[in-house]
């Protein structure tokens, strides 16, 4: 370590790695995990979201998962929450759409309309 | 780097090792693994996070969910439930006494929302074995700070102006004794750090030194630089193996890192550390004492002045503090002196860390603003007292320190407010006492403590402390005599003012401070031969109540001692002569009508 600067550089690597233990304000991806998103191929979902999110670099990008939405016949879902609360929900996500939801609204903040779905109530 | 999408953290500090996190993190290993998540979830183990009572307990984010009471099945439900499919498994929630909705994360539970975390910031949210994660949390950045745009009166300055005060025991300022070292004459010098805790009860500097040791080691490379040394060391007890073990690896990776060592971040500024491991006597804390132990002598105290500021470790000017007076520091250059005095009261700056136990719901390790009350402390983040009983006292301060009643709850806990009530800060062990506690017992307790620790060096404190012990366990046996406080007062008074260190100068306190709350409970030893609180064997009489007992003669047939009389269906009746106070009658009496007085 030769430097503050180096320190730093090296700081916001590993940073990033721990940005989930810090409750900041960012975007929050969540991919729904019930019994029939699993079944509908959630997991690979999730597991493309990760690979492009650390490939891309992408800073204060919280993903996380929760239980089943009340959507079943839209699944995979997966929902982007920006960080003043408003959310977006994409339905019948496979492992490409998984990726061009990354680019197009992680990286570019453009929300693909054509695959949202309306949300019918609350979330359970 | 990889990218992880939940972090698990399990707390492997001392009190949940002894729960059993080992086998939780296993099975929580193997669990992720059979559901093929490993590339997802990371567990990362932790020091104490504080409700060690609530034991083992984990935390998993983003979410910040807490579990507690954990055992391996627990794991593999959070396994497939939660880290699998996102669902928060309820059952395993804490559940908070006056609600009837479990707190789903950390953040909603009283035990840590009222807390100020400055020294324990990291602990029990960061990895202690990564030096990565230490530097994420913006380690080693104050000390770069101070190298590369503080001069190291600079330094002295923000410390001073901060406020700090050390946190092993006496509240010395910690600037002003860093600038005695400053200006003392001559090349070398040191700095220590006082891992020692002797004090009964407390763990605090365990578990920093456990959960973020790194912190220990900037905080005394900051020193290094404000008094220009380039030696440190770390004296730790030797009952503390993991501390040793943590402290080792935190070392060696600071120096791969060029942390410590050469030439640190480039500039001509060079400093190191070394553990010495210590035999763990209680005086060996005292600081005169530790250095003679690292110098390879006896630990023995010898009288001060001079002062180790000037003349310590081989004769050199020793900065000497406490690991949580450490933990301190970097913060203080991070954010300034103003900030750092912004916090607490008048003269007590920032929080202190205390080790809440005895007779209270949640026990563990809290860090609140100087200035909080005890009411609030073992109230609010405590929860209160459990099992219905009455609050009686707070003892703080361990074996030199004193109670403080019920009275006096709403006291603001800083140095200066403890030592008026006859109690002290110390290094922050505060033990909970409640009815069930005799004052007379819990003196005696301290004073065998001390006694036994005592090196014999001065006679105030090896004789007089021994004479005090004779007089206390006189009393609980029942032959206390008129005279025997007054007696107590005045020996304590003389050991205090001719003892020639620390330890005996304070052995007394613990028996000065219960007779000045808790007059009345030695005068009914005395006098009554009775102790109050049911505690002392020899003054607790068994009874047994004419209107209750039905002359069924169980307590007569298990009575060892044969001193139980009476015809049968006719009340009985104990000869309080021949009776040996077991409780055996009173545990088998079906219609509760033996009681004691
Ligand atoms: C008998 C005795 C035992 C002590 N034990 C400890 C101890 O275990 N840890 C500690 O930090 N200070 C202990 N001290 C206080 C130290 O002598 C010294 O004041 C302290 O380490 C200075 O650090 P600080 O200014 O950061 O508090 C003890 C003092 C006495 C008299
Ligand atoms: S006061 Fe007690 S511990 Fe201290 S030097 Fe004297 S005998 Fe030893
Ligand atoms: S056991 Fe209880 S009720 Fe029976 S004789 Fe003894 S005191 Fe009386
Ligand atoms: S306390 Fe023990 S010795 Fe005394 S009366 Fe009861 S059983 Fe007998
Ligand atoms: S289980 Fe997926 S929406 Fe119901
Ligand atoms: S040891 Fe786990 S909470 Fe203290």
């Amino acid at each position: 370590m030769k430097s503050l600067a180096e320190l730093d550089k090296l700081r916001e690597e590993i940073q990033r790695e721990m940005a989930l233990r810090e409750k900041k304000e960012g975007i929050k991806v969540v991919v729904s995990m019930g019994t029939c998103g699993i079944a509908a191929g959630a997991r690979d979902v999730i597991a493309v979201l990760l690979e492009e999110i650390s490939r891309r670099n992408l800073q204060d990008v919280v993903l996380t998962q929760t239980g089943c939405a009340g959507l079943c016949h839209c699944e995979p879902l997966v929902q982007v929450e920006g960080p003043g609360g408003e959310k977006v929900t994409y339905g019948h996500v496979d492992e490409q759409k998984a990726r061009e939801i990354v680019a197009a609204h992680l990286v570019n903040g453009q929300v693909i309309k054509e695959w949202t779905v309306k949300e019918e109530g609350e979330r359970v | 780097m990889r990218l992880y999408r939940a972090h698990v953290l399990v707390c492997a500090g001392a009190g949940c090792i002894s729960s059993g996190c080992q086998a939780v993190k296993n099975a929580l290993l193997e669990n992720i693994e059979r559901l093929g998540l490993q590339q997802e979830v990371k567990v990362v183990e932790t020091g104490c996070m504080g409700p060690c009572d609530l034991g083992p307990v984990i935390v998993v984010y983003p979410e910040g969910v807490f579990y507690r009471q954990l055992k391996p099945s627990d794991a593999v439900e959070i396994a497939e439930e939660h880290l699998l499919k996102g669902r928060v498994v309820r059952h395993l929630l804490y559940q908070p006494a006056e609600s009837a909705t479990p707190a789903t994360t950390f953040e909603q539970i009283d035990f840590f929302k009222k807390q100020t975390r400055i020294a324990l910031r990291n602990t029990g949210i960061i990895n202690p074995e990564s030096v990565e994660e230490y530097i994420a949390r913006d380690g080693y950045r104050a000390l770069g700070k101070a190298l590369s745009e503080m001069t190291p009166a600079q330094v002295l300055e923000c410390i001073k102006r901060s406020g700090l005060r050390g946190r092993g025991g006496a509240g010395f300022p910690t600037g002003l004794k860093w600038e005695f070292t400053a200006r003392a004459p001559g090349d070398t010098k040191y700095v220590v750090c006082n891992a020692d805790e002797g004090d009964p009860g407390a763990f605090m500097d365990r578990s920093i030194i456990e959960g973020d040791p790194h912190t220990v080691l900037e905080g005394m490379a900051i020193c290094g630089y404000a008094i220009g040394a380039r030696q440190g060391y770390v004296y730790v007890r030797a009952e503390y193996p993991l501390a040793v073990e943590r402290l080792e690896l935190a070392i060696a990776r600071a120096r791969r890192y060029g942390l410590l060592g050469d030439n640190i971040f480039g500039t001509d500024f060079s400093f190191d550390v070394e553990i010495r491991v210590g035999a763990g006597a209680f005086v060996c804390g005292e600081e005169t004492a530790l250095l003679a132990s690292i110098e390879g002598r006896r630990g023995e105290p010898r009288p001060r002045p001079p002062f180790p500021a000037v003349q310590g470790l081989w004769g050199k000017p020793t900065v000497i503090n406490n690991v949580e007076t450490w933990a301190n520091v970097p913060p203080i250059i991070l954010n300034g002196a103003d900030w750092f005095a912004s916090i607490g009261t008048e003269k007590s700056k920032g929080t202190k860390v205390f080790a809440l136990a005895g007779k209270v719901n949640n026990t563990g390790l809290v860090e609140v603003p100087m200035g909080t009350t005890l009411r609030e402390i073992i109230y609010e983040i405590g929860g209160g007292i459990p099992g219905g009983k009455q609050f009686k006292a707070v003892q703080t301060g361990g074996p030199s320190g004193g109670c403080i009643p019920a009275s006096h709850l709403d006291v603001p806990v800083d140095y200066e407010s403890l030592t008026g009530l006859g109690a002290i800060m110390g290094s922050g062990g505060m033990i909970v006492l409640d009815e069930t506690t005799c004052m007379v017992d819990l003196a005696r307790f301290f004073l065998e403590f001390v006694q036994d620790e005592s090196c014999g060096k001065c006679s105030p404190c090896r004789i007089g402390t021994r004479r005090m012990l004779e007089i206390l366990e006189r009393i609980i046996k029942g032959q206390g005599r008129d005279g025997d406080i007054e007696l107590l007062e005045e020996l304590g008074r003389n050991i205090k003012s001719s003892a020639l260190c620390g330890l005996g100068q304070t052995a007394p306190n613990p028996v000065l401070s219960t007779i000045r709350h808790f007059r009345a409970e030695y005068a009914a030893h005395i006098y009554d031969k009775k102790c109050p609180a049911g505690v002392c064997k020899d003054l607790i009489v068994y009874t047994i109540s004419e209107e209750k007992c039905n002359g069924c003669g169980r307590c007569a047939l298990v009575c060892p001692a044969r001193a139980i009389v009476g015809e049968k269906k006719k009340a009985h009746r104990i000869d309080v002569e021949k009776c040996i106070r077991c409780g055996t009658c009173m545990e088998k009496c079906k219609f509760m009508a033996i009681y004691t007085m």
